[in-house]
């Protein structure tokens, strides 16, 4: 070893020593506690699964509103809340809109305007949008309409989760 | 890098001198273990203050989950300790601290005592150094409450009974403390929440800064 610039002094090693059990010792402490609080970020939420909310024979190829309830688990508090879905039959196939306006969340209805009876109208700032979900071009909303997982079992429709149109 | 920006600051806010006044002073022989041993006693009154600073810290983590309502105060520790990753440790953190910092005061309060540092010229910071012991006890009886569970509340009552039996203001200070003339309730629970989490910190703050204050004012008393 080359002399004295590259021997650690007496100095140097109590600093790393000291800056090392002290850093060891403040992560001990702050890791529990920085862990539990971003907690929310990383927690996996489990989905309630696929609710009833109505009966197949009831759908037409015009879209409609059908109420359903869900269980919300938040944190220690139980609710029900009511939500709102607009089902209709396009062929074979059951399509179910979330009423959650793609601009900025407000509630849309199917024919809301009367002048436009064939869309889905957002009052909040005129947004508009196709019977499929696709928004109107030039209205506010950015995104189609989300959708529900759909299932049906013994003529009964099962809504599941949020889905984004991509 | 983080030289380059400490001396920025440096040269700007003359911060090295101001750090040097708290930190870099020597310390005497007889209170470095180094060359005593024995003068490991000279340690509780620091270890108090960690823990304390531990406790300020995990207290701080715990209300990001706790609420003090009668209905929902037990539901949210129970969430806390059951639901949310590591919650138990952080609440184990302030549950053991809190005992582990009252045991270190006490060391504290012993050495000095038999040591008779308190006296002149330093009797001034044994007075404050016993108002800081009811502190800490106060935030060990309005803390022992917010978990909301039986045994939180039926020790709350003894204890309300306890100040109930003061001469004159018994029935006062007990009302003042629970909110209400008989029930143990909605009230009780909203005041040790704001007296453990406000004012008690509060006043263990200002508290220490003139401990520490008259300790770098007047030194470490001397050896025995
Ligand atoms: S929120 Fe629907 S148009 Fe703005």
């Amino acid at each position: 070893m080359p002399d004295n610039d590259n021997k650690v002094t007496r100095r140097q090693f109590l600093n790393y020593t000291l800056m090392g059990v002290g850093g060891f010792m403040a992560a001990g402490m702050l890791t529990p506690m920085i862990r539990a609080a971003i907690d929310p970020v990383l927690k996996v939420k489990e989905d309630s699964g696929f609710i009833p909310v109505g009966d197949i024979k009831d759908l037409t190829n015009e879209p409609k509103r059908f109420d359903f309830k869900v269980t919300v688990q938040d944190a220690w508090h139980k609710s029900e809340e009511t939500n709102t879905a607009w089902i209709y039959k396009d062929n074979d196939k059951i399509i179910a809109h979330s009423p959650q306006c793609k601009h900025l969340g407000c509630v849309v209805n199917w024919a809301g305007d009367p002048n436009k009876p064939n869309q889905y109208f957002c009052p909040c700032h005129n947004g508009y949008y196709e019977k499929d979900g696709t928004n109107v071009p030039n209205t506010p909303p950015i995104a189609p309409l989300d959708r529900f997982e759909v299932d049906v079992k013994d003529g009964t429709i099962y809504l599941g989760k949020i889905i984004p149109v991509a | 890098m983080l030289k380059k920006l400490y001396d920025w600051i440096d040269e700007r806010l003359e911060v090295t001198p101001m750090w040097r006044d708290i930190a870099d002073h020597e310390v005497p022989e007889h209170v470095n273990p180094a060359h005593h041993f024995s003068a490991f006693v000279y340690c509780f009154g620091g270890l108090t203050f960690f823990i304390i600073l531990i406790q300020f810290l995990s207290g701080m983590f715990l209300t990001l989950y706790y609420v003090p309502d009668i209905e929902n105060a037990w539901k949210s520790v129970y969430y806390l300790q059951n639901e949310v990753a590591f919650g138990k440790i952080v609440r184990a953190m302030h549950h053991w601290g809190a005992s582990l910092a009252l045991v270190m005061m006490f060391l504290h309060m012993l050495r000095v005592y038999f040591q008779g540092a308190y006296k002149k010229p330093r009797e001034l910071n044994w007075i404050i150094g016993v108002l800081l012991f009811i502190i800490m006890l106060a935030f060990g009886f309005t803390g022992y409450l917010l978990p909301w569970d039986m045994k939180a509340v039926m020790a709350t009552k003894v204890g309300l009974q306890i100040a109930e039996q003061s001469p004159l203001i018994g029935g006062v200070l007990k009302t003042l403390l629970s909110g209400d003339p008989t029930i143990i309730g909605a009230l009780t629970l909203t005041r040790f929440f704001a007296i453990h989490v406000f004012f008690l910190p509060a006043a263990l703050i200002g508290l220490l800064v003139l401990h520490f204050y008259m300790i770098r004012k007047q030194g470490i008393s001397g050896p025995l």
